[in-house]
């Protein structure tokens, strides 16, 4: 029966077709391609496109995946000192926007910057004569994102290694595995499916980047459909540039799906302990901490110090009633945002999990796809329908009528808001759909035998178990609100500014330090749930 | 499940409602300006505007692109009066998707001169920027300089920087070339400029200026604005000091200028107030502004440049009406595809 589609999956199905119409809208003017666009552009720069997208999408996939299994395993089990601090400390660099970590490595790494100036002058070398890696490069650029994208994996993975049943290590050592076997053979491909989604975010957050790419002068398939939009004036192939980008994320969703059903692992709903640790000391602590520490360091520390310096001139404005307001704006916006998606992809997450339906499936996993896609072409894609439905309805009441009713929802609130659901409800349904995946369908079944109906199912089982995912969910989209630039940019009403929007004006004028201040305080403002999501989850049990 | 997502939608929707009581709504004379011109750059000039006239300005500041593509999808009912844009090419643009409407204003007429605005008087030049060539003195002899067509010759190899064809500022100084001596020759000037790049394009103006002075080039092609305002902040002043202007195509046409301008919304509300704050921006209190603070060449004859900008020296610039530009800007980026300017 439950895979039938009924009516009531008509409110489901409506939802998803809401959040897919921006993406639908730009790929409907892809289908009828400008054969000479083409030939131009496959002649000249769309094999450098391509190549250099999915270089920085698996580079960056792969860095990510890397730098935050790493330090999920180090954090989890074994002790050490500082650890208390690094578990949440190392969530920190999700607070830094990437355009912002280009701009301030840029300033130290360069050929004009601190740090090579310094060499010259202790070694007495000219330029030429000296070998120094490029920053501004597609090497460049895949090192930095994986730096400020590493805590999609590290959280998801955490969780999942925390979430490990001890007595499968016991199991294994008794099959006679030792640790580090246990290790690679259970404990990892256990964690697959937490890992591949952690890695696909931030494979698709590598592909929708605009700022860093363009600033290193890297010619991406983003940077092609603003260039081809707005440089040739040719929407439509812009459009196709964009299909070809959705196909590409296509085809990772469908690979992470793929990785996905093939294993199945669920809480086994039997009494969990605590993850055995260990406790390091000596030697091995303090190479523990320094591995610990060098992302942190990396990702955060020295390009926030960076910025402290440049905003130390600018603090006096850090009083005015004009900054008060920014940061008023920005955080309540990141703040309801949060919330609202989060709500979404509960919905869309629970409608996944009871219509098995292939319908409800596709149309929800399409209604993920935006977070790929570059901010301002789901902003224009938001924009479009909006002033189409505005004036249409105008025009309606005015023939009927002889009323006007102008613009309802171009301009609001509500525009920024659909947009910011679009682009990043992925975000929230993938750590959702992750938690979910992990409560055994039996546990349901078992405590309805039990005689508990289905609200009291969810509360007395699911959201227990699903707190730390939909907390890590908030967390994300929040930050990602608050860094969020183009969609802000283009749909906001008037006399509505954000912090972001003021530091990346600044910047793109290139006047970095003036740019300093409002980028340190959104680094800032981020830090808040940062912690207070570190304190929350140290408290998610996950042992009940 | 539904109560907890209903509270959650509840607590987020209480959250905007505050926001939005921030938004200000309708007072007695306002007037809506779309900017292509970030805050910073604008603000200070529009509070004047509404201190002196009593009208309230509201303002949204955005891409060009970007503004002019919310225009459009407002349609009729766009609440925009002025559209601001810091390139002639957008207002073009603007204009020939019918954004925009003629004003017929004598303040305006008398105060820009006519290459500098549409001879349809559907936009006009508020400021104008130049793009000089930027040499280090000992490194190159200015005599060596002379046109910015020369650059594309052999004595240059891998001596020059400039930032990437993705930024309008070049696509505009090579629609000029192409509006002046053709595509043919224009397309192999790129070719040979691109041979002699010092380094792959990255970075901004600033940078380009930035990297001549640390020796990665001997010449750095970037707006006088960037340069000027290199001077107002000590970590880059030093780099600053260290280039020379030179103005090229002394002997033909003249330097490469643009313009930031301003155009009337097809669709105004607030048509009277639109014209009074563009004529107010040509007058010279707000231009003035201009040439200080941001180091902008003023178009109204007369006005006082920023001690840097008279540094620079004075140039004759070229006289080829903007409208070019706009016209010619797609066909600039295709050619510098084909020469491979990254």
């Amino acid at each position: 029966m439950r895979y039938n589609l009924s009516l009531r999956q008509l409110p489901l199905l409506l939802l998803c077709l809401l959040l897919c119409t921006p993406l639908l809208v730009v790929l409907q003017s892809a289908l009828q391609p400008d054969w000479q666009l083409w030939q131009h552009l496959t002649s000249t720069v769309l094999p450098d496109y391509l190549q250099n997208s999915l270089l920085l999408a698996f580079g960056v996939g792969t860095g990510a995946l890397f730098i935050g299994t790493t330090l999920a395993w180090l954090v989890v089990f074994y002790r050490f000192p500082g650890r208390n601090i690094l578990q949440w400390a190392l969530l920190l660099p999700l607070a830094m926007p990437a355009y912002i970590i280009a701009y301030t490595y840029t300033g130290l790494l360069d050929f004009a910057g601190p740090v090579q100036s310094l060499l010259r002058e202790t070694f007495n070398w000219r330029y030429g004569q000296y070998y120094f890696p490029e920053i501004r490069s597609l090497g460049g650029a895949v090192v930095l994102l994986s730096l400020v994208l590493y805590p999609y994996v590290y959280l998801l993975a955490r969780t999942a290694f925390a979430a490990q049943s001890q007595r499968l290590a016991e199991a294994s050592l008794s099959l006679g595995l030792n640790r580090r076997q246990h290790f690679f053979r259970v404990t990892l491909p256990m964690a697959r499916p937490a890992l591949v989604t952690g890695m696909a975010l931030a494979m698709m957050e590598a592909f929708a980047d605009y700022g860093t790419v363009q600033y290193f002068g890297v010619p991406t398939l983003t940077t092609g459909i603003f260039r081809t939009w707005f440089g040739m004036g040719q929407q439509q192939g812009a459009a196709q540039l964009a299909a070809l980008l959705c196909s590409m994320v296509v085809l990772l969703i469908y690979l992470e799906l793929a990785s996905r059903k093939q294993l199945h692992f669920y809480y086994s709903g039997q009494a969990h302990q605590q993850v055995r640790y260990t406790q390091l000391s000596g030697f091995k602590a303090l190479l523990a901490l320094i591995l610990a520490l060098l992302p942190l360091l990396l990702g955060f520390a020295i390009p926030a110090s960076q910025l402290a310096l440049w905003a130390l001139a600018q603090w006096p404005t850090l009083f005015s009633a004009e900054f008060g307001r920014l940061l008023w704006h920005s955080f309540s916006l990141a703040l309801g945002s949060a919330v609202l998606v989060v709500s979404l992809a509960l919905l869309l997450a629970y409608g996944m999990r009871l219509h098995k339906h292939w319908l409800v499936q596709l149309m929800v996993r399409m209604s993920g796809m935006g977070y790929a896609i570059p901010g301002t072409v789901i902003a224009i894609g938001v924009m479009l329908p909006l002033g189409a439905v505005d004036n249409q309805l105008d025009l309606w009441l005015e023939q009927q009528f002889g009323i006007r009713s102008g613009l309802l929802f171009s301009g609001t609130l509500f525009a920024l808001l659909l947009a910011y659901a679009v682009r990043f409800l992925a975000v929230a349904l993938q750590g959702i759909e992750a938690g979910l995946g992990q409560i055994k369908p039996s546990m349901d079944q078992a405590a309805r035998s039990l005689g508990l109906n289905a609200r009291q199912v969810l509360w007395r089982v699911h959201v227990p178990l699903l707190r730390g995912s939909v907390l890590s969910a908030l967390l994300l989209v929040f930050v990602d609100v608050l860094k969020e630039l183009p969609a802000t940019l283009l749909l906001r009403p008037f006399n509505f500014n954000t912090l972001a929007v003021r530091s990346f004006e600044l910047a793109s004028d290139e006047r970095l330090a003036a740019a300093a201040l409002p980028a340190l305080t959104i680094v800032l403002v981020g830090l808040v749930p940062v912690m207070l999501l570190a304190k929350a989850l140290d408290k998610t049990p996950n042992k009940e | 499940m539904k109560h907890a997502v209903l509270a959650l939608l509840f607590s987020g929707l209480s959250t905007f409602s505050a926001i939005a009581t921030f938004s200000t709504h309708a007072a007695s004379a306002q007037v809506n300006v779309y900017s292509a011109r970030q805050e910073e750059l604008i603000k200070p000039v529009l509070d004047k505007f509404s201190a002196q006239t009593g009208i309230q300005v509201n303002l949204i500041t955005g891409k060009p692109d970007e503004l002019i593509s919310r225009m459009a999808s407002e349609g009729r009912n766009s609440p925009a009066d002025v559209l601001i844009s810091t390139d002639v090419g957008r207002l073009y643009r603007a204009q020939t998707q019918g954004l925009l409407q003629p004003i017929a204003s004598q303040a305006l007429n008398a105060a820009i001169p006519a290459h500098l605005r549409d001879p349809a008087q559907h936009w006009f030049g508020l400021t104008m920027r130049a793009r000089p060539v930027l040499y280090i003195p000992g490194k190159v002899d200015p005599k060596q300089l002379s046109t910015l067509e020369d650059l594309a010759s052999d004595q240059w190899r891998g001596r020059i920087c400039i930032r990437s064809s993705d930024n309008i500022y070049n696509q505009s100084m090579l629609a000029a070339m192409i509006a002046s001596i053709g595509e043919e020759k224009t397309l192999a000037f790129a070719k040979g400029l691109v041979a002699n790049f010092a380094q792959p394009p990255k970075g901004g103006d600033r940078d380009q200026i930035k990297a001549a002075a640390a020796g990665v080039c001997d010449i750095a092609i970037a707006n006088t604005y960037y340069l000027a305002g290199m001077f107002d902040e000590p970590a880059d002043a030093k780099a600053a000091k260290q280039v020379k202007v030179f103005w090229p195509n002394q002997n033909d046409r003249g330097a490469h200028i643009n313009i930031s301008g301003a155009g009337v919304a097809k669709h105004a509300p607030n048509k009277a107030a639109a014209q009074q704050l563009i004529e107010y921006m040509v007058q010279p209190e707000a231009q003035n502004w201009y040439a200080t603070a941001n180091h902008e060449y003023p178009v109204l004859a007369g006005v006082k440049w920023s001690p840097v900008l008279e540094s620079f020296g004075t140039f004759k610039a070229d006289p080829l009406p903007l409208v070019k530009l706009g016209e010619l800007n797609s066909k600039a980026l295709l050619l510098m595809d084909q020469a491979g300017w990254k």
